[in-house]
């Protein structure tokens, strides 16, 4: 079968005025109708990696990569009008905080109705039933009444159901979450990911969670990449998550205080040079 | 050390008041660590800032080592009792160096000594004095957190009150953090009052919890309680599964405490 999505080698520099940093170098991955995590720590390069697929890397950035496809589209030559027919309609993203990515001057139900209009030709009532419908698939129990709110009158859960909601509207194939739930209580990040996860198991979507949290995706994901100075240190299926060779994943792991497990001292992650210069 | 009871804040009035800590009571032994969880909005983080008396809208009585608070700040309690905050990136003047951070508080309190105290606070937290004249913004955020945590030191108080001093952090980073945190507290006998949502982090670094829920306490815990996961409180049980791992059958069994 071939794969939805296809990474070779893809690597990220932007230019700054102390020079060039790098902040992918030469990541490759495969995705199917799945769900992919990529984990890793603040500047891993795991964000800098879901914008490079959709063209979002920012103006100073540099994308390249030997191979970016996407059902049988090359993303790295495709043209500026075909990105925007994919960014959203088949591609689109979830960002962390509903609070900054969505309108504050619009209700939330007209902003998951323009999501659905920009990629159709169907009509406003239409596009309204659709977002209606949509609210009541993210499981919104009021949906007329939500529809009318603007977004500083929904709660941080509610807020990420829209967005979900806003996302889903054009059915993507692929569906890029940048920490979707670490604005979230726990018991609503858990909702919220058993949201997604009925999404892609119904819709047959593709979906690829960026995380800083590593046990949290290996127990949602079927496989996660662990990244590390913007390289792919591990590819672990999540079920095996206890089996990581990588002594960075092992130290990530065993630094995190659990509740089954008392520790005095926590061990302190110890990062090996060699890590970063690897592959060069 | 610490004891609070029957605080109330209530924030506006008439039709917009928010009750957000109801009726709450509970005291810190000397060198104890005690922990606030709870989900946003719960009034953990209210409660901390009525005992640092960031806010000012409590009633009840908050009695520090056997004296009765004021509502405003004095300078006397505020020596004894300083605060941590969540962003280290917030929390610290952008326009300051290091130097000026920690020489403040000195120079509020009158201290003596202020170059050979911030050299020492300096190198408590496990900085070089390298880092003496640099600014916020050329360090990283857990050497920032450092920092909030060594201008909290350096008046030598009694109390130290964390507002979530680690979730802004990544969680190798919150390891050296929290291990610091606890090395201090050993080697001073500090008293901690912590706020967290992160069930683990409070269970790794106080001996007992209180679980909140909409401005109330719903239980005081013991650490080996809530390891062991024997809550009485439905609402605290939820809180603990959710803590762990994703279970899809699990997250569709939620159920809200309101």
């Amino acid at each position: 079968m071939t794969p939805l999505l296809s990474v070779k080698d893809l690597r990220v520099t932007f230019e700054t005025h102390r020079g060039p940093v790098k902040a992918v170098r030469g990541v490759s991955f495969d995705l199917g109708r799945e769900r992919l995590g990529i984990v890793g720590e603040s500047g891993s390069g795991k964000s800098q990696t879901g914008r490079a697929l959709l063209r979002l890397s920012a103006g100073n950035g540099r994308v390249s990569a030997d191979k970016m496809e996407f059902d049988g589209i090359d993303l790295m030559t495709a043209s500026e009008r075909k990105m925007r027919g994919i960014r959203g309609a088949r591609i689109s993203m979830i960002m962390q905080d509903p609070r900054y990515s969505l309108n504050p001057v619009l209700r939330v139900g007209d902003q998951i109705a323009e999501a659905f209009l920009v990629h159709s030709s169907a009509s406003r009532r239409e596009a309204r039933a659709q977002a209606l419908q949509m609210l009541k698939t993210v499981q919104i129990r009021e949906p007329e009444k939500v529809y009318q709110m603007y977004p500083h009158q929904v709660s941080g859960g509610m807020g990420q159901r829209v967005m979900i909601a806003m996302m889903l509207i054009p059915n993507p194939d692929i569906i890029i979450a940048d920490e979707p739930t670490s604005a979230l209580d726990v018991t609503v990040q858990m909702q919220v990911l058993a949201l997604l996860d009925d999404m892609v198991r119904e819709r047959g979507m593709g979906l690829i969670l960026i995380s800083h949290d590593l046990n949290l995706v290996a127990s949602f994901c079927d496989r996660v990449l662990v990244m590390y100075a913007g390289r792919v240190m591990e590819v672990i299926e999540a079920g095996r998550l206890n089996e990581a060779k990588h002594p960075y994943t092992r130290g990530l792991l065993n630094c995190v205080p659990e509740l089954d497990e008392p520790q005095d001292m926590l061990p302190v992650l110890q990062r090996d040079p060699a890590w970063v210069t690897a592959g060069d | 050390m610490i004891d609070v009871s029957e605080l109330n804040v209530t924030f506006g009035q008439g039709r917009s008041e928010l009750r957000a800590v109801q009726d709450v009571s509970f005291r810190i032994e000397a060198g104890e660590s005690f922990g606030l969880v709870g989900e946003s909005g719960s009034g953990k983080s209210t409660v901390l800032r009525a005992i640092s008396r960031l806010t000012q809208d409590w009633t009840g009585s908050i009695k520090i080592a056997g004296a009765e608070l004021e509502h405003r700040r004095d300078r006397k309690t505020t020596r004894r009792m300083q605060m941590v905050f969540q962003d280290p990136y917030g929390s610290l003047h952008p326009r300051h160096t290091i130097n000026d951070i920690l020489m403040e508080p000195l120079e509020i309190h009158r201290m003596d000594r202020r170059e050979a105290r911030v050299l020492t606070a300096l190198e408590d937290v496990g900085l070089g004095i390298e880092m003496r004249f640099r600014y916020p913004y050329q360090i990283s955020g857990g050497q920032r957190q450092r920092i909030a945590i060594a201008r909290a030191l350096i008046l030598e108080p009694e109390i130290l009150l964390l507002d979530e001093p680690t979730s802004a952090l990544d969680v190798s980073v919150q390891a050296e953090i929290l291990n610091l945190l606890k090395r201090i507290q050993r080697e001073r006998g500090l008293t901690y009052l912590m706020v967290s949502h992160d069930l683990a982090v409070v269970a790794h670094m106080c001996e007992r919890v209180a679980v909140m829920n909409r401005g109330r306490f719903a239980e005081v815990l013991t650490t080996e309680q809530l390891r062991s996961g024997t809550p009485k409180q439905d609402y605290t049980r939820q809180l603990l599964t959710a803590s762990g791992r994703y279970d899809r059958d699990v997250a569709k069994s939620f159920v809200s405490f309101d």
